[in-house]
């Protein structure tokens, strides 16, 4: 009686956490001891490889690593951030807030390039631009959009094949999404006129990368604007209908970042896993990393790298986030 | 003379402290205080240019912020520019907060920086979740349709950056005063010996100075010395003055007393005749020894302050010292004979010589008569002269010798040795050789040899 007790315990326990995360993996659990927690945004699938090597190399640590949004991993860092050793988020803006707030411990002794650290303590470790993924079908015998000039006018000339199948980030619910569409936003009027196109399409809005993927492997949808190539590439391997087009008018590239929280209890540990993490990163002869490495050789101007710097906290001023979110409701919510 | 100059000069001066020293001392520290005021003022400068860089980003992002604030249908809103605050970013990346307020209510940014300019703007540092920060406040006031609000913005920025600017600063700071402190060391060395130059000139040009000389010092001196030069000139030449008084005192003393002395013993030597009385002619001896002690130590004392006088002022002439030996031996032959002595002159046919004979003459007669008197009658003198490598002249007899433990004592004045004992004489004899020999720039060397006999050579 007892035991199925605790058993319904346990798989309610589960149901409650699994409810909490959108994944949630221990790695090494043989380890005594509390784990290292990271939280982090990226797919458990895409991390996995960089806290085995990790582990191998520690067998006396163990990792949790919990998966959740951008704006989520922001929000509990704010809330508890003793709970968590390791914050990891592709929300640049958010990350660099967080560590301006004061959330994050500096790392002492490693050697990153400047633009591609903050304050010693925000490193990045991927740079992973945004692409445009289409079907190839829906484009039949015509040539696939290569800028979004193009893709403005692709989808203007057969409104008829693309409602309803146009996709791209809720940017009031995804962090990633919201900051790539304030940097699209900055870079170029053209980014309004293709929200106000995708909006007269009724474009699906999505909260990640995956759903949006998904949805274009199902055919669901057709096109989806601003997906990060890492998830995409991914799929499209095994995909041949779709093909990702880094927009060649003005990419947007952006790094994944981490830092170890300020309240961190095992300091040590979590900046060894940091060195680690860095290192793999930094090193292109590494076999093929699961996560595209730091384009370190790229000075960011090139692939015009959204820059590690205060001014990433403009957008995130309640004033301007209201006033942004009003207009991209507005171009692409009509109702 | 010589022996009255060696008394006053001292051998080991006590000495205080070194001149030197404490001018380079002073000079050094100066440049030490100059060094550190360098340090403060290039620091201090440096932290205020730091802070104007800083304080003027902090007003231009603020100037934009502001500017980008609008009133629309009573509605306020403030646009933040995204490169308010890209301008802000520093190589140390440092942290940025801000707060807008709209008439003191917190519209958005950080809540715990507070809005402290009344109108305008107003700069400060403050201390903001543990760091300290430059923070701008800056306000604009809107006039909407029925009322004015006002626009109320704080920026505060942490100062990592200008901290390690500073500290490289402060770095080469530093540096710059350390290398000047240590530039000025090596430059007050210098100007210490510059300075101390003269005065090592004239001690040495004093030390280099034969012992008779007491001339003023004439070569010019910087000012500073020349009260030092004027006293100690005026010291010399009372030196010199009382000296020569003295001298010419003895002489003169000696004089007088001699010719007395001289018709003192002729009436003794009289008087003597003409008592028969044993125990009177014996007073009469004794009275009459007494005599001739005090005319020989008057004569030798004569001698001695002539040669004195003479060897201040030598006056060299050439002459050939053989000459002046043979002249001298001639003259000596008489006395030599009635003690049945001979007077032999060995040596170079010529030996010409830069001298005063005057002295050099009164020298050898000293020596030739020493040999007579303390070597054995019935015997040989030898005066040999030489110039092979110096010229010597050197006076040997056939004699016991000098009294050995007393030969290095013998030049010095009144010394006598205890063969002397019963002969008259003053100890003034080989001081004159002495003074005569050093007058020349020369020396004298007294010798027992070893097949017996005294030598005395005098080397110039
Ligand atoms: N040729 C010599 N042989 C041995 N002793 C000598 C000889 N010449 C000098 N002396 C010793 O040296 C002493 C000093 O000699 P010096 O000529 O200076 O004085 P003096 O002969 O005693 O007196 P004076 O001044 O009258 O000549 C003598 O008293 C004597 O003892
Ligand atoms: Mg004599």
């Amino acid at each position: 009686m007892r035991y199925y007790f605790a058993l319904i315990l346990i798989v309610l326990g589960h149901a409650t956490l699994a409810q909490e995360w959108e994944d949630r993996r221990s790695f090494n659990e043989a380890a005594e001891g509390r784990p290292l927690r990271i939280i982090s945004s990226t797919d458990t699938d895409l991390f996995a490889q960089i806290i085995e090597t990790f582990v191998a190399q520690n067998p006396t640590v163990s990792i949790e690593y919990l998966v959740t949004g951008t704006t989520a991993v922001d929000k509990r860092m704010r809330a508890r951030p003793a709970a968590f050793d390791i914050a990891i988020s592709s929300a640049m803006d958010l990350q660099l807030k967080l560590v301006n707030d004061g959330f994050a411990l500096p790392l002492k002794g490693v050697s990153h390039p400047p633009w591609a650290q903050w304050r010693h303590s925000l490193y990045a470790f991927t740079s992973e631009p945004a692409a445009i993924v289409v079907n190839r079908s829906a484009f039949a015998d015509l040539p696939i959009p290569q800028s979004r000039q193009e893709l403005i006018e692709a989808l203007r000339a057969r409104p008829g094949v693309f409602r309803g199948k146009v996709g791209t980030y809720d940017v009031r619910a995804s962090g990633l999404g919201y900051l790539f569409a304030t940097q699209d936003a900055r870079a170029s009027e053209t980014f309004w006129r293709l929200m106000e196109v995708m909006g007269a399409l009724d474009a699906r809005l999505y909260c990640c990368s995956g759903e949006m993927i998904d949805d274009l492997t199902n055919g669901k949808i057709v096109m989806a604007y601003n997906v990060l190539s890492s998830y995409a590439a991914a799929r499209v391997e095994s995909q041949d209908a779709l093909e990702i087009i880094y927009p060649s008018d003005f990419p947007t590239t952006m790094m994944r970042t981490a830092f170890v929280s300020k309240d961190t209890q095992a300091p040590d540990i979590a900046g060894n896993f940091m060195r680690h993490l860095i290192a793999l990163q930094s090193s292109s002869a590494d076999g093929k990393p699961s996560l595209p490495a730091l384009k370190l050789r790229e000075t960011g101007i090139g692939r015009a790298t959204i820059a590690l710097e205060p001014a990433l906290m403009t957008f995130l001023d309640s004033l301007k986030r209201a006033r942004f979110l009003s207009e991209w409701e507005d171009a692409l919510i009509q109702n | 003379m010589a022996s009255g100059i060696d008394s006053i000069m001292v051998d080991s001066q006590a000495i205080s402290s070194s001149l030197r020293a404490r001018l380079a001392l002073t000079l050094i520290s100066g440049a030490a205080v100059l060094a550190l005021l360098l340090y403060f003022a290039v620091r201090n400068y440096a932290v205020q240019v730091a802070q104007e860089g800083q304080d003027s980003i902090l007003t231009a992002s603020v100037t934009s912020i502001l500017d980008a604030a609008s009133i629309r249908n009573d509605v306020v809103e403030v646009d933040i520019p995204y490169a308010a605050f890209s301008m802000l970013s520093t190589p140390a990346d440092d942290r940025v907060f801000y707060a807008i307020y709209q008439d003191g209510a917190l519209l958005s940014g950080y809540q715990d920086l507070e809005f402290y300019g009344e109108t305008g703007k107003a700069i400060q540092s403050n201390l903001l979740r543990g760091a300290t920060v430059r923070q701008v406040s800056a306000s604009r006031i809107f006039i909407g349709t029925d009322r004015r609000t006002e626009i109320q913005i704080v920026l505060a920025q942490t100062q990592d950056a200008m901290a390690e600017t500073l500290d490289r600063i402060s770095r080469n700071a530093a540096l710059i005063g350390g290398g000047f402190f240590v530039l000025a060391v090596a430059l007050s060395f210098w100007a210490t010996s510059v300075a101390m130059g003269p005065l090592n000139k004239l001690t040495s040009s004093i030390t280099r100075r034969g012992p008779q000389d007491l001339s003023p010092f004439k070569k010019p001196v910087p000012q500073e010395m020349a009260p030092l030069v004027n006293s100690l000139n005026s010291l010399m030449g009372r030196l010199d003055h009382s000296l020569s008084q003295s001298e010419d005192f003895i002489a003169e003393a000696a004089h007088r007393v001699r010719t007395p002395l001289a018709t003192v013993r002729s009436y003794a030597e009289a008087t003597l005749q003409r008592v028969d009385k044993e125990e009177n002619r014996e007073a009469m001896r004794s009275m009459i020894r007494a005599i001739d002690e005090s005319s020989r130590a008057a004569g030798q004392l004569l001698d001695h302050a002539m040669i004195t006088f003479r060897a201040d002022h030598l006056e060299r002439q050439e002459i050939d010292l053989v000459d002046l030996v043979q002249d001298l031996v001639l003259r000596m032959n008489p006395i030599a004979d009635m003690k049945d002595l001979s007077l032999v002159v060995h040596g170079d046919p010529v030996v010409a010589y830069a001298g005063d004979p005057i002295l050099l003459q009164n020298a050898i007669r000293n020596l030739i008569d020493n040999a007579m008197r303390y070597g054995p009658p019935d015997s040989t003198i030898e005066i040999t002269l030489t110039a092979a490598l110096k010229v010597q002249i050197s006076v040997r007899d056939h004699g016991p010798g000098f009294p050995d433990p007393e030969i290095k004592t013998l030049t010095t004045r009144f010394q006598r040795g205890k063969n002397a004992e019963g002969s008259i004489g003053s100890g003034l004899g080989l001081t004159i050789v002495q003074d005569v020999a050093a007058a020349h720039g020369g020396e004298i060397e007294l010798a027992n040899l070893s097949e017996g006999g005294a030598c005395v050579t005098i080397s110039l």
